[in-house]
């Protein structure tokens, strides 16, 4: 599990250009959205296409992103259970 | 007509257009077929938030238009027009190469997004949370030419309104590969280029973007006036010369009232013989053309109209601009005149005048 | 009515019909025109609709009769077809009057061959040709080309509000005296950049778009191009023709909230709507029918809905509406002129087209369409269109009388 979160942060820090911030930055319980990391709603749909292509997750609609991308730490524990590669 | 000033300028290009004075010693560009923009910081102007998703043609656009914007002393415009020829080809590129090589398989929504024409309209709108008038023109040539022609009207109805309009283009790997195929920019191996004794197939291909404040009143800052902007598709069979002195007429002026023409030549040996055919016509003012500095695009117009302002506010020509022999005009530079046109299209004059 | 500019000439091309009576027998009669893709080979052919207009662009090419080795991308050629019914329709002679204008909009330009060829242009010179029809300014002088016009020529390119802001630019034009006569709307074919682009966005439905319905999914893409002609009252008088409406007000704005999206209250849409009621001099109490944008994307339909609501505040209710998206498909920089055709046949027939495939009423607020082909007497239309880059339009058409 804490492999799959530094893996994690550090494919959002590629794909999404964040330039200035490193894997150390990013806090499990942080929120990824709004106040925390700043991310947005493109964003969302960037990550969509990550669980998609990485983990063969498919999500049909966006609004089910909002809890699973709410942290590092939700994300793996979807991921986790959910990954079919 | 209305008075129509220009009251702020920015300036991305391939020369330090972001300095002042930077054509005192301009960088000379002979072994390039492309050239590309000199990058200002773009850190002091866009925050890392935003700026992480733009490509090099949207950064140079809302640098260009916060440096006119803050040229001008404004807060926010009342219209935000933009002129672009190619639109956002970086990020185009990037959603065809996605779309192409991963056979349309997790493709994800940015470069789409970005790759929208109207994408420096609309991000200079939300960065300046401006809810104005919000145009953005892509007609090849004269792209530019519709913003500006827009802004003036815009300027005429408005009341006590400013109006920032720009142009805006950008190089793209591909489509530059592309555009030495069909050898609209210039072979490799011709080099050394230069564009006024040695004509060949093409032009030199460059990129930028120029935006102006647009204003009814004048200001301490005030460059100079825009009089006029007039554009066609083709010219009729009327020519060149009949489109010329009927936009001179219109603005009563005659050719020997024109003390600078800006001219396009690009070194395009199909084309460049549109400029040689009005030579004569203003055979006292001072000939320049500015192409073999700052490269060819489709709003390369824009950059024009900054020189040109740049002349009348300071009254003196930059060396590096003249065609033929250095020759000043001898008194005020009062009317100063730009022609261009794209690849035998999109003929545009724009007149300019001191105040 | 200061602002108010003649219409004397109208051509259309959509899903729904090759030209103007097609397009007005679909609509009379319920007839959609969505299906699946079948000529783009994409691997969304199952997974969407599309408003596709039946035609291989072969075909399209010996309509215009076009030489073998041309370099024209579908959005040009289906911008020539309606442009030729435009200029037929208002009666006037391109090639012999120097003083008509030519505002288009698109947004693909030349994608459609551009995607096809990207990397193959490098290996195979013949299809070289079609390098230098990928911008937009290109689609728009091979339209000219063929037509025989030669003179102000410009095009917008603002997402799907591009043909609302060419006939806005086109209407000042006239009325601030700098053209007597000008052609103006947009085009747009369908092509897989698109297609995909909206896929990446989660906003195309994988059945029959519904706007504002309460269980709405997204929308279906179109294809197609309109165009009205413009004249101003000296032009048409001097040459005897009726106007068959007039364009009385016009509005662009900006919601600047986001890139994309729309913010929640419709601001843009608000104020584009706001402005557009000053520059025609009248009330929202003058409306008898809204053209909504309606694309049945949950955001859109949410936020016009409200900016409506909105506009209508002090009013007892707001007019009938219906977005025609269900029939055409949402066809991107040609939407506003193809719907601008469509407001002139409901003046001109006293018809107000339906809203297909609406059940439910959204949970957000008490708005129902017209969801039945409805009868009576339209004077003033009010009709929006909004776009990516937060770029919202609303113009305003009246009857001739």
């Amino acid at each position: 599990m804490g492999e799959l979160k530094t893996e994690l942060k550090n494919k959002i820090i590629t794909s999404l250009n964040l330039e200035d911030i490193s894997v150390e930055d990013i806090n499990d319980n942080d929120n990824l959205f709004g106040e925390g990391l700043g991310l947005d709603s493109i964003d969302a749909l960037e990550l969509i296409v990550m669980l998609d292509k990485d983990y063969g997750i498919k999500l049909t609609d966006p609004k089910e992103g909002k809890k699973i991308f709410e942290s590092i730490e939700t994300m793996a524990k979807f991921i986790e259970e959910n990954r079919t590669k | 007509m209305e008075n129509c000033y220009i009251n702020g300028i920015g300036c991305i290009s391939a020369q330090k257009s972001f300095e002042k004075d930077y054509l005192i010693e301009p960088i000379v560009y002979s072994e390039e077929n492309i050239l590309k923009v000199v990058k200002p910081n773009y850190k002091d102007y866009i925050s890392p938030a935003a700026v992480r998703r733009m490509s090099s043609g949207v950064k140079n656009g809302i640098v260009a238009s916060t440096m006119a914007i803050n040229d001008a002393g404004i807060e926010s415009p009342g219209a935000i027009i933009t002129g672009t020829g190619m639109g956002c080809m970086q990020d185009s590129e990037k959603f065809l190469n996605n779309l192409i090589n991963h056979d349309e398989e997790y493709l994800t929504p940015t470069s789409f997004i970005q790759s929208t024409h109207n994408t420096v309209g609309g991000q200079v709108a939300l960065g300046l949370k401006c809810k104005a008038y919000n145009f953005t023109y892509v007609n090849t040539g004269v792209s530019f030419e519709s913003a500006l022609l827009d802004g003036l009207m815009q300027v005429e109805n408005q009341d006590g309104q400013n109006v920032l309009v720009g142009g805006i283009d950008e190089l793209a790997d591909h489509t530059s590969k592309l555009y030495k195929l069909i050898k609209h920019t210039k072979s490799d191996d011709e080099a050394p280029y230069d564009i006024i004794n040695k004509r060949t197939k093409g032009s030199i291909s460059g990129e930028g973007a120029a935006f102006f404040v647009l204003d009814k009143e004048k200001t301490a800052n005030s460059y100079c006036k825009l009089a006029d902007v007039k554009f066609v598709n083709n010219l009729e069979n009327s020519g060149l010369e009949t489109f010329v002195n009927d936009f001179l007429a219109s603005n009563d002026l005659i050719a020997s009232d024109i003390d600078v023409i800006l001219f396009g030549n690009n070194g395009d040996i199909e084309f460049d013989s549109y400029y040689d055919q009005l030579e004569p016509l203003f055979g006292e003012a001072a000939i320049l053309y500015y192409k073999h500095l700052f490269g060819e695009f489709m709003t390369s117009s824009s950059i024009a109209v900054s020189l040109g302002s740049d002349i009348l506010r300071s009254q003196s020509i930059p060396g590096a601009l003249f065609k033929n022999e250095v020759s000043h005009p001898k008194g005020e530079i009062k009317n100063l005149l730009i022609y261009n046109q794209y690849r035998g299209k999109d003929h545009s004059l724009i007149l300019l005048k001191n105040v | 009515m200061s602002n108010r500019v003649a219409i004397t000439g109208m051509g259309i091309i959509s899903s729904i019909g090759m030209d103007l009576e097609e397009n007005l027998n679909s609509l009379k009669n319920s007839r959609h025109g969505i299906s699946k893709i079948e000529h783009i080979d994409t691997k969304l052919k199952d997974k969407i609709l599309v408003g596709e207009i039946k035609k291989t662009n072969q075909e399209l090419e010996s309509i215009l009769k076009l030489p073998q080795k041309n370099s024209w991308s579908r959005t040009s050629m289906i911008g020539t077809i309606a442009a030729l019914e435009a200029i037929n329709n208002a009666g006037i002679d391109v090639k012999s009057d120097s003083d008509i204008g030519f505002i288009n909009a698109t947004t693909v330009g030349g994608m459609d061959m551009t995607e096809r060829y990207f990397y193959d242009f490098i290996d195979n010179p013949e299809n070289r040709r079609y390098i230098q029809s990928h911008d937009a300014g290109n689609n728009t002088h091979n339209i000219c080309d063929y037509i025989g016009l030669n003179g102000f020529v410009t095009t917008i390119s603002t997402a799907c509000s591009s043909a609302a802001n060419a006939i806005m630019l086109g209407a000042r034009m006239i009325s601030s005296g700098r053209l007597d006569k000008v052609i103006v709307g947009g085009t747009d074919a369908l092509s897989k950049f698109t297609m995909n682009g909206f896929n990446t966005l989660m906003i195309l439905s994988d059945t029959y778009n519904t706007p504002f319905d309460e269980n709405r999914k997204g929308l279906n893409l179109g294809e197609g191009a309109a165009y009205l002609v413009l004249e101003s009252e000296k032009s048409y008088k001097k040459r005897n023709k009726q106007p068959i409406a007039f364009v009385s007000g016009y509005a662009n704005a900006n919601d600047a909230f986001h890139q994309t999206a729309s913010s929640e209250d419709g601001e843009g849409a608000f104020l584009a709507m706001k402005k557009a009621f000053e520059v025609a001099e009248l009330t929202p109490k003058d409306i008898d029918y809204i053209n909504v944008h309606g694309t049945a994307t949950p955001n859109n339909d949410l936020s016009e809905g409200r900016a409506i609501i909105n506009i209508y505040k002090d009013s007892e209710k707001v007019p009938e509406f219906s977005s025609t998206k269900p029939f055409t498909g949402h066809t991107l920089a040609a939407a506003a002129s193809i719907e601008a055709v469509f407001s002139i046949f409901a003046l001109r027939e006293g018809l107000i087209f339906p809203n297909l495939n609406f059940k439910d009423k959204m949970k957000e607020f008490d708005l129902t369409p017209v969801a039945e082909l409805g009868h009576k007497e339209v004077n003033t239309i009010l009709s929006n269109s909004f776009g990516f880059g937060g770029n919202c339009s609303s113009l305003i058409f009246t009857k001739s009388h």
